[in-house]
């Protein structure tokens, strides 16, 4: 792919609505790449972690929160520990996140992700405490992958690792609360926790994927 | 020692073996464990990249009520939850805007007062290497171990501020301590693609085998754990990493407490070993670590 990067670009407000958000100094990366070589996530990344870096120096906001990058980090903190300019660069990943969300850019790929999140926290939300069935079963429902892990499940319910019924929340309404109200400081556009187009995008990829396997 | 105990989603789900014998070994040594009642999850890794300000607010909710409690200090034994915790103190205890929201969205004050640990940290530094060593009956003659902290526990380090970032050795030294050899090995402290278990499998699979190949390498029977998620993406996984990778690994993953509760002499049932995907007793056994039948 060819970019052009103007004069517009650089002068873009991006770098300083991503320093004022996370408080992480971009300008004082040098591309030396430590944060890429120690990176677990590198291989299935379209940019390295460093590449990320320059582009927010850059000013390239769309290429950066549509990339596959940000939503394949693990939040390992590797490249923080490891940065000589004591960038944050997790933190900056989790930044660039919250921002797609914000600005609900979807990604090129690895859809599912973004997805896995919202049902993970919407669990949280209903339950209080992680109802792992729950969440399987709406994430596979959702992601068009309806058979995942079924090998696993029986072997998990007989050793008793997941529970069949959610646990009754005491603190439900003050949890209730806290999800409205954070939700509310952070603009998280939280009323759309789960917009179609992600679900639809997941969906169709992975019939068009059973289809191709067909033929 | 009385402390306020979070368990955690996973040691309530996946990990009860981890939850039961923390327990034991808290028992044994007259360690109070005090469950925070109510707790909610602490948001993990989603609630971070989604949003900020719940992230924080969400273990913070469970400092709040472990306040409530007679105990000053919490200790977790999930290294997810350890770092979300110590996180969202550390949060707290600057004073700015942000901070503000957090206390708006919880309608009480907090500065950051409850004191979080590991049980790791609990074991190790308040109750002691050296006390424990006395109290040890049953040494692990034999056994070796590649102890495996994985990305939560260390890092950061002025979050967590346990151990080295790079090179802990933490659990290495409890093993020693309990009698059991700690093998050298390259990777104590990679990822092991944690959150990614139900998204991108594949990568979790390709993560995971590569450090039991690792951990096979060098020669360790068992690899030795301190997080909840480690564990179920090297045990439960290891079948996939088996069929995908055409490999026979069959690496007992042990969580650190039960191993410290056998030394402690706690009866093998009560640590549940018959939880795991690949069955540990048989390694145990042979090494006559423990002998009734399974
Ligand atoms: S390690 Fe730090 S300085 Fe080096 S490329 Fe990464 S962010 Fe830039
Ligand atoms: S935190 Fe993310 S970007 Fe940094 S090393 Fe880990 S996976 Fe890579």
């Amino acid at each position: 792919m060819k970019w052009f990067i103007s004069q517009e670009t650089i002068k873009a407000p991006f770098q300083k609505i991503l320093e004022k958000g996370c408080g992480e100094k971009v300008a004082r990366c040098y591309q030396c790449g430590k944060c890429s070589a120690g990176c677990p996530m590198a291989f299935q990344m379209d940019y390295l972690p460093n590449q990320i870096i320059r582009m927010i120096q850059l000013g390239m906001e769309k290429e950066v929160l549509s990339s596959k990058t940000i939503w394949l980090c693990a939040s390992c903190f590797t490249c923080t520990a490891r940065c000589p300019r004591e960038i944050n660069v997790a933190e900056i990943m989790d930044f660039l996140r919250r921002h797609a969300y914000r600005t609900r850019i979807i990604p090129s790929g690895d859809t599912e992700i973004p997805l896995f999140n919202k049902i993970f926290l919407r669990n949280i939300e209903l339950f209080g405490r992680l109802y792992e069935v729950g969440l399987i079963g709406m994430f596979n429902l959702l992601s068009g992958e309806f058979f995942k892990d079924f090998t696993v499940a029986p072997k998990m319910f007989l050793k008793q690792k997941i529970g069949i019924f959610p646990w009754r929340n005491k603190n439900a309404k003050a949890l209730k609360d806290i999800f409205r109200r954070s939700g509310g400081l952070e603009k998280a556009q939280r009323g759309r926790l789960l917009y179609p187009k992600l679900i639809f995008l997941n969906l169709s990829k992975k019939f068009i994927g059973k289809i191709e396997k067909l033929k | 020692m009385k402390y306020a105990y979070f368990p955690g989603c996973s040691l309530h789900s996946t990990a009860r073996e981890y939850d039961r014998s923390a327990k034991e070994v808290a028992l044994a040594l007259g360690i109070e464990l005090a469950e925070i009642p109510d707790w909610i999850c602490c948001g993990a890794t989603p609630a971070h990249i989604t949003m900020q300000l719940l992230s924080i607010a969400l273990p913070v909710k469970n400092l709040l009520l472990a306040k409530k409690m007679e105990a000053c200090e919490v200790v977790t034994c999930c290294a997810a939850c350890f770092n979300r915790l110590k996180t969202a103190n550390k949060f707290m205890k600057q004073r700015g805007e942000e901070q503000l929201k957090i206390e708006k969205i919880l309608g009480e004050p907090y500065r950051g007062e409850v004191e979080v640990r590991h049980f790791l940290d609990v074991l190790v530094n308040v109750f002691g290497s050296k006390n424990l060593e006395t109290r040890v009956i049953k040494r692990l003659k034999g056994l070796k171990v590649a102890s495996y902290y994985g990305c939560l526990l260390n890092r950061l380090k002025d979050v967590t501020g346990l151990d080295d970032e790079e090179e802990p050795r933490m659990i290495d030294d409890l093993m020693e301590v309990l009698g059991a050899e700690a093998v050298k090995w390259p990777y104590k402290t990679e990822c092991c693609g944690a959150s990614f278990s139900l998204t991108k499998t594949d990568v979790v699979l390709k993560l995971s085998g590569d450090i039991l190949q690792m951990a096979y390498d060098e020669g360790a029977q068992a690899i030795v754990v301190a997080c909840p998620m480690c564990q179920s993406n090297l045990d439960i996984r290891q079948a996939m990493v088996n069929k995908k990778y055409k490999k026979n690994f069959n690496m007992p993953i042990i969580y650190f407490t039960q191993l410290v509760a056998l030394a402690l002499g706690v009866e093998m049932k009560k640590l549940g070993f018959e939880k795991h995907m690949v069955d540990p007793r048989p390694l145990l056994k042979e090494k006559e670590i423990i002998f009734s039948k399974a």
